[in-house]
């Protein structure tokens, strides 16, 4: 979709058109591709090698996932603060507003709700008692 | 903004204003990126209910009630090669639209059915990993992390299903119009949906597998 091409073919493209559509260019799927492979395959390698202990494996490997997920947004999913006028952008952080209230909030929530029940439960609380104290 | 600048550039012609107008078409013009920014919006939408199933597994994730754990049932391996599938999957999209971009029709279908075969590939081990576990007896409804389990890591296998009906539904509109503006932005739409499962992906093998093999 660039430019030069679609002065031909339709007769409402002119020019401005395609003024900010995505250049899809080689460069940066390898970029993207190759840091996604080390990425993926690191956490991979330090849960089934058993690397580090339990708990700095939980903190690394999230920490790789969170970064991956960056590098495919910028490398695979083209984002950047200009593309569609910005607002690409401003849907983004407004879901990750909601994302942040919808899990910390459930989990926050759901943790001490099982932690207040668990006495009255009788024969539940046996069933749940594997969970409770594994929460995050 | 230059639109807004012909709009009124036509306006002011007025009496000879009706042949600029038809030439520039301001006014019937489809938004630019409109579809793409409505896509991305119902992609953000996706997202939450994907955010929903994460916290419930959060939640359930380690309820077993008496049955296998997540450190018993996943095969890591398995699991490892169904990321490989995707992950090259995306690449190989990345391959045919740069094709498209380049006018090559050829090589775009190439790409695109190498992407839906990978796409296969993945939905096929995973109803294998399912199948496996409803035979040893590890079915949804065995314990409350199981039902978050496949509800989760299911919505995700369904997205990737419609993604290779769609992406077969657009091979055919590539072979019948060629690279349109339509089949150029078709092909973009579907694009943001396979990386964005890309994305969901890395949260359900960094979330589900891998922390649920650990101790």
């Amino acid at each position: 979709m660039s430019e030069h091409h679609n002065h031909g073919h339709d007769d409402h493209g002119h020019g401005h058109h395609d003024a900010h559509a995505v250049h899809y260019s080689l460069k940066d799927y390898s970029i993207g591709f190759a840091l996604a492979v080390i990425l993926t395959v690191i956490p991979f390698w330090l849960v089934m090698g058993n690397i580090l202990d339990p708990s700095m494996t939980r903190f690394v490997i999230m920490g790789f996932a969170g970064v991956q997920v960056v590098v495919h947004m910028i490398y695979f999913l083209h984002m950047n603060s200009k593309s569609e006028g910005g607002w690409n952008m401003m849907a983004l952080i407004l879901t990750i507003v909601l994302l942040g209230i919808v899990l910390s909030g459930s989990i926050w929530v759901m943790y001490h709700m099982n932690a207040n029940m668990m006495p009255g439960m009788g024969d539940a609380a046996a069933v749940t008692s594997h969970g409770t104290h594994d929460m995050p | 903004m230059s639109e807004i600048n012909a709009t009124l550039s036509a306006q002011n012609g007025g009496v000879t204003g009706a042949d600029a107008g038809s030439r520039y078409h301001v006014r019937e013009h489809h938004p630019e990126h409109g579809t793409m920014l409505g896509f991305w919006i119902y992609l953000m939408s996706d997202c939450l209910i994907f955010a929903s199933l994460f916290a419930t597994y959060a939640v359930l994730g380690r309820n077993y009630a008496g049955g296998p754990s997540g450190a018993e049932l996943f095969n890591l391996p398995l699991v490892g090669l169904n990321t490989a599938f995707l992950l090259v999957s995306s690449i190989t999209f990345g391959f045919a639209m740069i094709s498209a971009q380049s006018k090559n029709l050829g090589r775009a279908q190439l790409w695109l059915a190498v992407t839906g075969i990978l796409g296969a590939c993945f939905l096929g081990l995973e109803m294998y990993e399912f199948v496996e576990l409803i035979h040893e007896g590890a079915g949804p409804s065995r314990s409350s992390f199981l039902t978050a389990f496949f509800s989760l890591v299911g919505t995700h296998g369904l997205h990737v299903l419609f993604g290779i009906v769609w992406l077969v539904t657009l091979m055919f509109q590539l072979a019948r119009h060629g690279l349109s503006v339509e089949n150029l932005r078709r092909m973009a739409c579907l694009s943001l949906f396979w990386h964005f499962l890309d994305v969901v992906w890395i949260f359900v093998f960094t979330f589900v597998y891998l922390m649920g093999t650990l101790p």
